[in-house]
């Protein structure tokens, strides 16, 4: 389904990927996992069109994306639910949602999934009039995979759902991810959180200094005593 | 209370709405391209001329040239983001005000070789309402009740559409606008044919109470500026409210001093909420 | 660079001697007074302190002048100080708090804007003393009469090139003492300069400062050599964009950019005037205006700052 191959990225004078290969087939849940710094942000929004990468493909389903727009990409079916949320703070929920439906595809369906994903998140129904703003963390990580999900994507990239969360509401947003998966959703998802995502995808790769260094089922990783030792703590 | 007191509070709340549509507009544009256009009132002016030029001129039934007038200066809004703004999106924010206060002086200039300094009117004279002591101007009215309507009719657009919802998002948050699917340069454009289109509405309501001159824009342009400012950036609400706060203080400072005072009343209020409160009245602190 | 200075120096002494109009030595004298005014405003402008407020020390400068004399027979020379004086303060009145609370970018624009407009208000609603909107004249005595500071032309030469030249001086010494690094600090990045020790309020208030002293300095001398104010073309929205307009076309990071500003709007405002006489009133502006537009996309540095750009890339 996604295949990047060769991909560099980076910032100003700042090569921050080089030599990313990596694909992800449909159905699966695909971590990508390291330390911090390591480019895991990067990768993702080369993948979803916010950054251009300077060199390399990313393939989704047979196109290669660089020929098509940024702002076109979530219609072919790549949703990102970015880095620390990034609600609109003084939009409702509600309106959040809309915005996830913003595509031409995806408007005519808005009620029907609206009603879905308020299926899925019945706090989100409650909150639906609410500033997005004011709300919780949890609260807000939930909106933000809703607002990706209106797009009803192929393919979901999840960057740090976890990131900022008490433990306890950590522990919430892996059962949403998990449902998110049982719904049949294709997921790439980064996290830091290595041990409690290694039991919630297929495989995995570790990407360290721009470039990845490992990769192998998510069995195999956690068996795996460099991994062990340096991400898992034991 | 001194009847004339009360008609000039009257006629402060009454001037209020088409400053509340001014800044509307101006806010609008500031919020969602981060761009002050200096020549913002000028474009108002521009409206007037059409008005002008199509109803005294020509002979064209008012009800036929406001719109087109609206359209018209809509029109010039998109011309100015396509070949004024857009260019120096990039550049530094100062840069940006200062070409639109170049377009400032080219439209009072083209104005005047148009039409001449002269001051023009249409020659329209509505007819003054009486309400009790009260004598209140039936072309003021007729620009409130508008304006207020105009208002409401861009609030159910930003509210109930998609690229209102997207227009108000995206003074929170350009850079992801892009995964929501948005060409936020698309939103660009509407949002300045929209600015235009207000200030459009806004030139309609004023040609039928002032004359118009090609330096007509500087006696309400700085104080539209100064609302925006005022009500906080980005804020629409702020906004209407700072509209009718600093038209109470032109209105009824004008009576008790001159307008010119009223007006440097105003401008002094402004400088000192700056110091004392920079997010404005109902702005968000960032 | 040296001989260049004396020979530009050297140039400058001949005008008034030469076989040159009336009309044209007028011209010569307004770039003169402008430039030096053009110049006042990029002391401050070059530090990222763009301000729309420049008219408002103008007036203030030209008007406690001519006033003083008018009604208290106060003469000039003594008048202008107080000018001076009373801009400062009010520099000081705007400029305090804009640094201390870091007013920066589109709010300094507004808020000098403001006081611009405060400024030009004040004197046109004190008509009974001002004369309003209909202008001023400052009482005239016989001709070059020292007291009244009412010269003839050919004195009035030499005082705006004593002014010009004074202008380019101070602007060298705001430029020589403080070093590029700090500078560009202050301007780009205020905690970065606070970190490495350099005092941003009070280098900007000082900008500031001497910005508003000079310009109040050039208003007064307009004034009196064009012997009428008036509040729209010497205070208010108006004339601060134009000084603003010809600093950035000139180009405000190089020492004779003002000058080149003032040299260009001036000439070409009176050439475009001529071309169109006065079948076609406007028509000089509009142009002006086209090529202002044009100048900030495509020239944002000015005429000088793309000259200098191509010299050191060819020197490199």
């Amino acid at each position: 389904m996604l295949e990047v191959a060769g991909l560099e990225a980076g910032y100003g004078g700042f090569r921050a990927l080089h030599d990313i290969a990596l694909t992800v087939e449909a159905g699966e849940a695909v971590a990508v996992v390291g330390p911090n710094g390591a480019g895991k942000t990067t990768l993702m929004r080369a993948i979803s069109g916010l950054l251009a990468p300077r060199a390399g493909r990313v393939v989704f389903e047979g196109t290669d994306l660089a020929a098509v727009p940024p702002h076109r990409i979530v219609e072919r079916g790549i949703a990102h639910v970015p880095e620390n949320r990034r609600l609109f703070p003084r939009l409702t929920v509600e309106e959040n949602l809309k915005m996830g439906a913003f595509s031409p595809a995806a408007r005519p369906h808005f009620a029907e999934r609206l009603e879905w994903v308020y299926s899925l998140f019945p706090r989100m129904r409650e909150r639906r009039a609410q500033v997005a703003g004011t709300m919780s963390g949890g609260e807000q990580q939930m909106c933000a995979i809703g607002r990706a999900l209106m797009s009803k994507p192929k393919l979901l990239l999840m960057d740090e759902p976890s990131a900022g969360l008490a433990p306890v509401i950590v522990d919430q947003v892996f059962d949403l991810v998990r449902r998110i998966r049982q719904e049949g959703f294709t997921v790439l998802i980064v996290e830091q959180n290595v041990r409690q995502v290694l039991e919630l995808v297929d495989r995995a790769y570790v990407l360290e200094v721009g470039t990845i260094r490992k990769s192998g089922t998510a069995a195999a990783l956690k068996s795996d005593p460099a991994i062990r030792e340096a991400y898992l703590g034991i | 209370m001194d009847i004339f007191l009360v008609e000039a509070i009257v006629n402060g709340i009454l001037l209020g709405g088409i400053l509340a549509l001014l800044a509307l507009g101006l806010n609008l544009i500031f919020g969602v391209i981060d761009v002050v256009w200096i020549a913002y009132a000028e474009l108002v002016m521009c409206g007037m001329y059409a008005i002008y030029w199509l109803y005294a001129v020509h002979g064209v039934p008012l009800p036929i040239a406001a719109p087109i007038a609206i359209v018209f200066v809509a029109i010039l809004g998109v011309l100015v983001h396509k070949l004024i703004i857009s260019p120096i999106l990039g550049s530094a924010p100062i840069n940006q005000l200062l070409a639109t206060g170049g377009l400032l002086f080219f439209l009072q200039s083209f104005a005047t070789l148009l039409f001449g300094a002269d001051f023009r009117n249409i020659g329209l004279r509505l007819p003054i309402v009486e309400v009790g002591e009260l004598f209140v101007s039936f072309a003021r009215l007729l620009a409130f009740g508008v304006a207020l309507l105009g208002m409401l009719g861009l609030w159910l657009f930003l509210k109930r559409t998609y690229v209102g919802t997207a227009i108000r998002a995206i003074a929170q948050d350009r850079e992801i606008m892009v995964l929501m699917g948005v060409d936020p340069s698309r939103v660009y454009l509407i949002t300045s044919a929209l600015g235009g289109g207000l200030a459009g509405l806004a030139s309609a309501l004023l040609v039928l109470q002032y004359d118009v001159h090609p330096f007509i824009g500087l006696s309400f342009g700085p104080i539209t500026f100064m609302i925006c400012v005022l009500g906080g950036l980005g804020s629409m609400v702020g906004g209407f409210i700072a509209a009718f706060i600093m038209s109470q203080i032109i209105s009824v400072g004008g009576f008790y001093t001159s307008i010119e005072l009223s007006y440097v009343l105003a401008f002094l209020l402004f400088i000192v909420m700056i110091f004392v409160r920079p997010q404005g009245l109902f702005g968000v602190k960032s | 660079m040296k001989p260049g200075w004396i020979l530009l120096g050297l140039a400058l002494l001949l005008p008034p001697f030469l076989p040159i109009s009336d009309y044209t030595l007028h011209i010569i004298i307004l770039v003169l007074l402008w430039a030096f005014v053009y110049t006042s405003w990029t002391v401050m402008g070059r530090f990222g302190l763009v301000s729309l407020g420049h008219g408002a020390f103008l007036g203030l400068g030209t008007y406690t002048t001519a006033l003083l004399w008018n009604h208290y027979g106060l003469s000039p020379w003594l008048g202008l100080p107080l000018g001076v004086i009373v801009a400062v303060a009010v520099a000081l009145v705007i400029g305090y708090p804009c640094s201390r609370l870091k007013v920066v970018g589109h709010y300094f624009a507004l808020v000098t804007l403001a006081l611009t407009e405060v400024v030009r208000l004040s004197i046109v609603a004190w008509r009974d003393v001002t004369g309003g909107s209909l202008g001023m004249t400052p009482n005239t005595v016989p001709p070059n009469s020292f007291e009244a500071m009412q010269f003839t032309r050919f004195t009035w030469y030499w005082v705006a090139l004593a002014a010009w030249a004074i202008g380019l001086y101070v602007w060298h010494r705001v430029d020589r003492s403080m070093t590029r690094a700090a500078m560009d600090a202050i301007s780009d990045d205020e905690t970065a300069a606070a970190a490495v020790g350099i005092d941003v309020t009070r280098q900007k208030l000082a900008v500031t400062t001497i910005s508003a002293a000079m310009t109040a300095v050039g208003g007064a001398l307009i004034g009196q050599y064009q012997m009428y104010l008036n509040p729209e073309t010497m205070a208010g929205v108006g004339v601060s964009l134009q000084i603003v307009f010809a600093a950035i076309s000139g180009g405000m990071y190089v020492i004779l950019g003002p000058t080149v500003g003032a040299v260009l709007t001036i000439v070409l405002q009176e050439f475009l005037r001529i071309l169109f006489g006065t079948r076609f009133i406007g028509a000089a502006a509009t142009i002006y205006g086209i090529m202002l537009i044009l100048f900030i996309i495509f020239m944002p540095t000015g005429i000088c700052g793309v000259i200098v750009d191509k010299l050191r890339k060819r020197r490199a």
